[in-house]
């Protein structure tokens, strides 16, 4: 295992080379404090109470019985929560009516928000709050998602993606197809649970609500709450200096509102903590998608039709788009092509984005079907892919700004050992385990979004960045205080990055791996723009020399183009005839995501993306019991994501795959390392044992249940 | 009269005793964080199954959730805080911050907790579920990467850094045995 780029970036100066994380000190001792973990004097502890009803409406709260307990302080509700905003459009667009917290007696869902119990202790609200009597007036409800549900539509999309797109005509190309593909895959319910819980502790201070947080964004929560609570935007200041991972969770959400009600009534500062059980229904999820995908193709495999449905649920009071199908847009090519994301509502949590939302799931379905396709042809995986890589983007005609996925396969296809494979699908025994390798091919789109920084030349001769951006564990802190040093030509060690606070102004949040790109054009037009009044001479006052940039100008030049990271996964996987439990064995991935800014972090985002794509493939799933509307099990017990002994021996490497537009050439790595590999392992699974598996996760009941196809071999292998 | 919920207890933390007053229902893991100013120990599910609150507890790892406060009166427990030698990190945490062991940092200091008693119940010749000869007269068995993997599997990692923990754990193994005059005990992949 190497961490250097195979590639060929000259390396000059800080980025490129591996720096351990500034905070990792504070992280390795105990010492950095995270959101639930600020003293604070005279603090309150608030426990919310959600919903044990799908839908329905809240009869009565009894709330005296529980005044009256040692310790309690209040009861906020319906009855008696202050008034909020709920006429905007947010920095997230419409607000998730879950942030309208105890405006009315509706129950939308099971775990919607209905009380929070406010308490001297944690101990003392707890309690309180367990024993909370509501009363409900309940209706039926449907919580049951399925391909096929008959209230499904297609949604309105929006300006960059329509969620139903075609050309060409489907149904001729499908009959002119010598090779059809024609395959319904399903992926479950999927939580995010971010080791950290949601935390925040809300006060007032000198006319400014104070919010000490744990998100992905501060200026979005900020804002936020500012438009609930119509505050001032500079009247709500956010901070959230240590992040316990985010994954997309991490917005703003009901605890946040609750401790500021909270300590608006209550005079001193309150910190809301959800309880793991409670991230179940109030931080998100994955919705389980339904996707369909037909392929045709001449005899050689090149794509004739391509047309990728994708089905995803969401809420009764909140639409969110699950954009499996999107996927298809960017990698494949074919005559007709058509795509649709289509939802459905039921009584169910509003489900949001979660790490490569579209694109995680959309590309087991579309990566399977091709693996499908390369068996019907009779031609390798990757030779398939090869024959139809586009030149332009299928749907737009735009051009690629890089398109490097076949030297991702390449590549990862000699490290692997692909060469030697044996394309039959079940010929490999190893006692009573099956074995079988499968490759997928990954991608995500590299975005970027106007982003605000500040660097300061200090009097000392070192420099301060100041920027919203957010740490979640993607390295980003360390990332941006080597970019800066790099603009500003200091070593890192004269950099001092401050992050988390919504007062440092506008910028992105983290996600859609658009994070440290975005911040990182932010912090080289401001550490430029430093150098030049620096270069006019004189001397640095005590305040400092600042210098401030805002990108939106610059990225509003940005030549339109086909922009994606790609990588190539590969699995090695080990199937038990006798339990149906799959092993992965040994995983590769390389991809071609921009310039790698700290190769020792962004080595870990790319294996932790995959260890999401494992946990994924084999372990998480979320069973939603359609008698009670709520999560069966709502603990990490219940909700299995993959431990050390899950994980085999990973790798994971790069291409050089600069960026030209951009000024520190990166693209983006957060999700692409998730993308494709469900898929990989699905078609290791198929060529261990013969049997496509179209629904994850791949469980040793639905292995065992599908036995081991016709092959001579699955008879013999039960003895 | 009613029972009383509350009571001053006496806990002695990293060698330091501390004398506090706490409501029965307070869980260790609460203790230390809101008691004491010990956050360094994590709350992640606050029912058994992260292994984020693991501290050591007369030396052995448990999950501090699960653990009534009242109930380690008297008891030595050691806490993220207390693992260094003053300035000087435990080569665990060393190895963990070398070979990038963590993500967002919130599982560490219960992964590294757990390591430091893996290590030892492994060197005391403990076995495990990945343990291919149990007898006593087999001796310690080697340190695999697969023996790290089944006995770090009680602390999750959901930004998923297992590669570079199992390298971790290896390297501080290799760093302890060599100190107590062993050699060779892992032969895990980058963990010199």
């Amino acid at each position: 295992m190497t961490t250097t780029t195979t590639g060929t970036v000259p390396v000059i100066g800080a980025v490129g080379t591996a720096h351990t994380r500034i905070e990792g000190r504070d992280k390795v001792t105990g010492a950095a404090r995270y959101a639930g973990e600020i003293p604070f004097a005279e603090l309150a502890h608030g426990w919310l109470v959600v919903s044990t009803i799908a839908r329905g409406r809240i009869r009565s709260i009894d709330a005296a019985p529980v005044l009256a307990m040692p310790g309690v302080l209040t009861v906020l509700h319906h009855g008696n929560a202050q008034p909020l905003e709920s006429d905007y459009v947010g920095p997230m667009g419409t607000p998730d009516p879950a942030l309208q917290l105890f405006q009315h007696d509706r129950v939308p869902y099971a775990g919607w928000p209905v009380a929070l119990v406010v308490a001297e202790t944690s101990e003392q609200a707890r309690e309180a709050a367990e024993s909370l009597t509501v009363a409900y007036d309940e209706e039926p409800h449907d919580v049951a998602f399925a391909a096929g549900h008959p209230e499904a539509y297609v949604p309105a999309g929006n300006p960059r993606a329509e969620a139903e797109q075609e050309k060409g005509d489907l149904a001729a190309e499908l009959a002119a197809s010598a090779v059809v593909v024609d395959s319904e895959y399903s992926t479950p319910e999927e939580h995010h649970h971010p080791m950290e819980p949601h935390a925040a502790a809300a006060y007032w201070d000198s006319g400014r609500l104070e919010v000490v947080d744990s998100n992905q964004g501060s200026i979005f929560v900020a804002q936020e709450l500012a438009r609930l609570f119509s505050l001032d935007q500079s009247a709500v200041r956010v901070r959230s200096e240590h992040i316990g991972g985010g994954f997309g969770s991490k917005g703003t959400r009901p605890h946040q509102v609750a401790a500021a009600m909270a300590a608006t009534i209550l005079h001193r500062p309150v910190r809301v903590v959800m309880t793991r059980r409670q991230m179940f229904s109030l931080a998100g999820y994955r919705s389980p998608t339904a996707q369909r995908v037909r392929l045709g193709a001449d005899p050689d495999g090149r794509l004739r039709a391509l047309d990728h449905q994708g089905l995803n649920q969401t809420s009764t009071v909140h639409e969110f788009v699950e954009r499996s199908a999107d996927v298809a847009r960017a990698m494949y090519d074919a005559d007709a092509h058509h795509t649709v994301n289509r939802v459905v509502r039921l009584d169910v949590p509003t489900p949001t984005w979660m790490r490569a939302p579209g694109e995680a799931p959309g590309s087991y379905a579309l990566e399977c079907a091709l693996d499908e396709l390369a068996e019907k042809c009779d031609i390798d995986p990757i030779a398939l892919r090869a024959r139809n890589e586009p030149t332009v983007g299928p749907i737009s005609g735009l051009p690629y700004s890089s398109h490097r996925l076949l030297a991702c396969f390449e590549e990862g296809a000699r490290r692997f050992g692909w060469g030697d494979r044996d394309p039959r699908p079940g010929v490999r025994r190893e006692g009573r385990w099956l074995l079988g390798t499968g490759t997928a091919a990954a991608s995500f789109p590299t975005l970027v979004a106007p982003s605000t920084a500040a660097v300061t030349a200090e009097a000392d001769g070192s420099y301060t960045v100041r920027i919203t951006a957010a740490d979640i564990g993607t390295g980003a802190r360390t990332a941006l205080a080597l970019v800066a040093a790099d603009a500003l030509e200091v070593t890192p060690d004269r950099v001092t990055v401050l992050i988390g606070d919504s007062d440092f102004g506008q910028a992105i949040l983290a996600g859609g791996s658009m994070g440290t790109r975005s911040w990182s054009w932010a912090v080289t037009l401001a550490a430029r723009s430093l150098r030049e009044q620096l270069a006019l001479g004189g001397t640095v006052p005590p305040e400092g020399i600042t210098a401030r940039s805002d990108t939106a100008e610059a990225l509003g030049t940005l030549p339109p183009r086909e922009r994606h990271a790609f990588g190539a996964q590969f699995a090695e996987v080990a199937v038990d005839i006798a339990t149906g439990e799959v092993r992965v064995r040994r995983m590769l991935g390389v991809f071609a995501a921009g310039r790698i800014v700290n190769p020792l972090t962004a080595r870990s985002q790319f294996l932790g993306g995959m260890v999401w794509g494992l946990s994924m493939a084999l372990h998480e799933e979320a069973v939603r019991d359609e008698t009670t509307g709520t999560v069966v099990g709502a603990d990490l017990a219940g909700y299995h994501v993959a431990a050390n002994a899950d994980v085999p021996l990973i790798e994971a490497d790069w291409v050089d795959d600069p960026d030209e537009d951009d000024p520190v050439n990166i693209k983006g790595i957060g999700e692409v390392g998730i993308v494709g590999v469900a898929a990989a392992v699905a078609n290791a699974v198929w060529h261990a044992t013969g049997v496509r598996h179209r629904h994850l996760p791949i469980r040793p009941d639905r292995v065992l249940a599908a036995g081991t196809g016709a092959l001579p071999q699955a008879a013999d292998a039960r003895g | 009269m009613a029972p009383s919920t509350a009571g001053a207890i006496t806990l002695t933390i990293n060698g330091e005793k501390h004398t506090l007053p706490v409501d029965n229902r307070t869980t260790l893991l609460d203790a230390l964080r809101e008691r004491l100013g010990l956050t360094g120990t994590k709350k992640g599910c606050d029912q058994g199954q992260c292994g984020a609150c693991t501290v050591l507890l007369g030396g052995r790892r448990v999950v501090s959730c699960l653990q009534l406060a009242v109930a380690a009166e008297g008891r030595e427990v050691t806490t993220i805080e207390g693992v260094a030698d003053g300035e000087r990190l435990h080569p665990v945490q060393q190895a963990f911050l070398d070979l990038d062991g963590f993500q967002c940092g919130y599982c560490t200091p219960g992964q590294i907790c757990s390591a430091i008693a893996a290590i030892e119940e492994h060197a005391a010749g403990w076995p495990s579920a990945a343990t291919t000869d149990v007898r006593p007269e087999a001796g310690i068995p080697p340190l695999t990467a697969d023996e790290i993997r089944e006995r770090m599997s009680g602390n999750l990692c959901r930004c998923g850094a297992y590669v570079s923990i199992v390298q971790a754990v290896a390297r501080a193994a290799e760093d302890s045995a060599r100190t107590a005059g062993r050699t060779d005990v892992t032969d895990v992949e980058g963990a010199a």
